[in-house]
């Protein structure tokens, strides 16, 4: 008979108006995979930030093994043997696995490094995870990285595991290997949550499904008796279809071409070396690869925002038939240069708008400039913000609200809407569905294929592997800075980009081994 | 484990939660209701070390600022003093409006002012009744708005090429300046005394003329002028625009193309040119002298204005009137009651106290721990 490790009933959490969790009902098992599945700014953290001692909630109780228990530090809810591990690693970069393990631990006798070394591999053994107790963590993988947070916990006696959103940073291969393990700790007691809103890992991997809508809880069911529909449906409210269109490119032509880029970083590290590739007019071109292997440094290079060291960006100007050398302008002589650019940056709201500022201001970035006027010219902005609010259905109070207090997808409507107002002839979204829910992120789908359609080059980023592969015409994969390959996105699989996003790790690089 | 669940764990008694944006109603009330509570913990302070009336002592405070009902003749004279006070108050925390809504943390006001003070004093010793009066003036103005310009620009081009700190920066500048005054005295009069006495005083010259015939009034039109011309500046121009984006995100304004070493060198220019004009008005609509603390502190004061004011140029007026009238009130009420000056500073604290913990309740609400039933 399977023991409840956690109960929680009727709990509620209030941020100024917003309700983050309303009455939420939810038990794990000893023994057992629970899966919280909902999207994003449903509440899914916040919740587990609560059984882990962040927040307290408002209202409610929280049964530990069917006592309640009142958890109002992390410290408390470790004495209860729960254990968090958050989506951003909170680890010391200069310090050793082992050190980062036993970092803040109160143990009886002398600081025994050679014992901590042995304990870390007695658990890595336990459930074989793959460690290396004296590597530093600035030299490990995020996997591995993610390795030593677990064995953190593990180390100080959880056996109630929190995991919030694991495999967003992993490769397939290595979502693989994670979930081996995490299987292992089940077979061994434990209970384990697992935070997510990636459908196939739920259905792979957990025991009962609990499905948060809203901050609202809806159902908990058996991962045997569900289906990817079903779970949607729970998700969204609504059934909805999850096929992306994918056209024929017409007429395509060359539009951007890079040769044998090289950047150097702000830390004067090589983050690009030798890239070299074609974007054409009317093709989604994608590009896949681990976070932080230089997507966001190639785009920047393209919009005049990275140093070039070495290498040449070419940009075929449709309308003057003319080539245009973009490389190590700023973005202001490239737009002076005719050059339709539209670049959706990774950091919508620290790059792509400013979040104190309205969304007429916000349109106003990109024309203020227009005029000799010393003096705003506030109307267009106005009526292009309007426009885009009744076009794309942003949830808004007015055009005058500060989009920082808009939701996630509709900070996004407005930054893309915004760039596409431009009419580029080249557009970049860097994980433009990053954080969406999956309504929203139709709608941007749908406006990156329609911007196709429309004969503009699209340059994705994007970071779910089935999305590349459904939406983009080619998908272009970068490894440590390299390209490790260009595939065909009709006809490639994601074990095969997989593997290709870790090739370069190999060493031709001369990398560190 | 038995153990820690015997030490159940209660409760926290109060527990913090961010608000809603609080309308503007109700956060004019949540003040009022910190201003009444700090003029009753001011009362209750007054009567435990001073044992006076508070009455009395605000009453007096109040005529300290607008003057007595007797000497109440059309605008009274001391209320004009009041008021330039204020705005001379005000149009430093104008100065560093620009800068700081740039987040570029010029705390150099008070010598750019100096150096303005410098100028002027300087041109007046040099060349009053050499040239034309009226010229003697408009080089005053524009001399000792270029000197505050520079003054603060040295700091902003060493923050925008090379990124040094400019909170360090700009404070070294204030000792600069305050040596180059002393220095100036020094040459000017080796009979070794702090200040020369008043400038030009059997002469007059680069002396700003009075207005309808009262002192300071043209100060006090300047200072207007200035209010609204920054209003206009940061709200509806472009480069306005350009300081606020360049404020809220260094990286949006690169990426939409703004040159921000250009931004930030030139919006210090404005904030320390603004300076300098206040360092000319001290000198010829006011104080007719130079002395190394002419400035008293006014250039820090103003950062606080500026704040408190949420850098809107409108309300910087009510509240740099608060302060200055708080202090000019204390002042005179202390001295009528003979009683040690350092109440009156500590009155203007509690009053701005109250003011700045109003913010948090604007921002937060405080949940006491509720009486659960065991159940």
């Amino acid at each position: 008979m399977k023991k409840a490790a956690i109960e929680l009933k009727n709990i509620t959490k209030t941020f100024g108006s917003v309700v983050a969790n309303k009455n939420v009902n939810l038990t794990v098992n000893r023994g057992e995979i629970l899966s919280i599945l909902g999207e994003n700014g449903s509440g899914k953290t916040t919740l587990m930030n609560m059984i882990s001692g962040i927040y307290f909630p408002d209202e409610g109780q929280i049964f530990v093994d069917g006592e309640e228990v009142v958890i109002r530090s992390p410290k408390d809810a470790f004495n209860f043997k729960i254990g968090m591990i958050h989506q951003h690693f909170k680890l010391v970069d200069v310090f050793s696995a082992t050190e980062n393990i036993i970092l803040g631990l109160k143990e009886e006798g002398k600081y025994d490094i050679k014992k901590a070394e042995k304990n870390i591999k007695e658990i890595a053994e336990k459930y074989s995870f793959e460690v290396d107790p004296a590597k530093k963590i600035h030299e490990m993988s995020v996997s591995e990285k993610q390795t030593v947070e677990i064995i953190k916990v593990l180390y100080r006696g959880a056996d109630i595991l929190i995991l919030d959103e694991p495999t967003a940073v992993l490769t397939p291969q290595e979502t693989q290997k994670l979930f081996a393990v995490l299987r292992r700790m089940r077979d061994d007691g434990k209970a384990i949550i697992i935070i997510t809103h990636k459908l196939h890992e739920v259905l792979s991997l957990s025991d009962r499904v609990a499905v948060l809508r809203k901050g609202e809880y809806v159902d908990t069911v058996e991962t045997a008796n569900t289906n990817e529909s079903e779970l949607t449906e729970m998700m969204v409210g609504k059934k909805i279809s999850l096929n992306i269109e994918r056209s024929e490119p017409q007429n395509t032509e060359e539009r951007l071409i890079v040769k044998d880029l090289e950047c150097i970083n702000r830390e004067g590290v090589k983050i690009l070396d030798d890239i070299t590739f074609t974007a054409r007019s009317g093709e989604i071109l994608g590009i896949a690869g681990i976070a932080g292997s230089g997507q966001r440094e190639l785009l920047e290079a393209i919009a005049g925002l990275q140093q070039v060291q070495f290498g040449e960006i070419f940009y075929n100007n449709p309308k003057t038939k003319q080539t245009e050398d973009l490389r190590n302008k700023t973005p202001m002589q490239i737009r002076e240069l005719g050059v339709r650019l539209s670049f959706v940056p990774e950091d919508r709201l620290g790059m792509g708008l400013v979040g104190n500022m309205d969304i007429i201001d916000n349109m106003m970035l990109r024309s203020y400039r227009k005029g000799k006027s010393l003096f705003l010219e506030r109307k267009g902005p106005k009526d292009l913000a309007q426009h885009i609010i009744d076009d794309l259905e942003v949830v808004t109070p007015a055009a005058t609200t500060p989009v920082r207090r808009l939701s996630g997808g509709n900070v996004q409507k407005v930054l893309v809407g915004r760039e596409i107002a431009a009419s580029p002839t080249v557009l970049m979204a860097a994980y433009p569905v990053r954080g969406l829910d999956i309504n929203s992120s139709y709608t941007i789908y749908n406006l990156l294929n329609e911007q196709k359609k429309k004969g503009v080059a699209v340059i994705f980023v994007g970071e779910d592997l089935d999305v590349l592969i459904e939406l983009c015409d080619r998908i272009m994969v970068i490894g440590s800075g390299r390209i490790t390959g260009i595939v065909d996105g009709r006809n490639t699989t994601k074990e095969e980009i997989g593997l290709l996003m870790t090739k370069s790790n190999g060493g031709e690089s001369g990398g560190t081994n | 484990m038995a153990q820690i669940k015997a030490k159940q764990p209660k409760e926290p008694l109060i527990h913090i939660t961010k608000r809603d944006d609080m309308g503007f109603g109700k956060s004019v009330i949540v003040h009022l209701i910190g201003i009444a509570i700090a003029v009753i913990l001011s009362a209750l302070l007054i009567i435990a070390v001073t044992g006076q009336n508070p009455l009395e002592l605000f009453k007096a405070m109040y005529e300290g600022v607008i003057g007595t009902p007797a000497a109440n003749m059309g605008i009274n004279k001391k209320f004009v003093e009041s008021i330039h006070i204020a705005a001379i108050l005000l149009c430093i925390s104008l100065a560093v409006t620009p800068a700081f809504k740039m987040k570029f943390w010029n705390i150099g006001a008070e010598g750019q002012v100096l150096m303005g003070c410098l100028t002027s004093a300087f041109l007046m010793l040099e060349f009053g009744g050499r040239i034309d009066n009226t010229i003697l003036l408009i080089l005053m103005v524009l001399l000792s708005v270029l000197v505050g310009a520079i003054w603060a620009v040295i700091p902003a081009i060493c923050k925008a090429f090379w990124n040094t700190n400019e909170t360090l920066f700009t404070l070294m500048m204030n000792y600069v300046a305050m040596t180059l005054v002393s220095y100036f005295i020094m040459v000017k009069d080796r009979s070794g005394r702090s200040d020369l006495g008043i400038l030009n005083e059997r002469t007059g010259y680069g002396y700003l003329p009075e207005l309808f015939g009262r002192n300071y009034l043209f100060n006090i039109v300047i200072v207007a002028g200035v209010v609204l011309l920054m209003y206009v500046y940061l709200k509806y121009s472009k480069q306005g625009y350009e300081i606020s984006v360049v404020g809220e995100s260094e990286n949006t304004a690169r990426y939409i193309g703004i040159n921000v070493k250009k931004v930030i060198i030139r919006t210090v220019a404005i904030s320390g040119a603004i300076c300098g004009l206040v360092g000319f008005m001290i000198i010829a609509g006011d104080k007719h002298s130079i002395k190394s603390d002419i400035v008293g502190g006014q250039g820090f004061t103003a950062i606080m204005v500026s704040w408190m004011s949420k850098f809107n140029p409108i309300l910087m007026i009510p509240v740099s009137m608060l302060i200055v009238f708080l202090s000019v009130g204390s002042k005179f009420a202390t001295s009528a009651f003979k009683v040690d000056n350092s109440i009156g500073d500590i009155l203007t604290a509690i009053v701005i106290f109250s003011i700045i913990a109003c913010e948090f309740f604007t921002r937060y609400k405080v949940n006491f721990r509720k009486n659960r039933k065991e159940g």
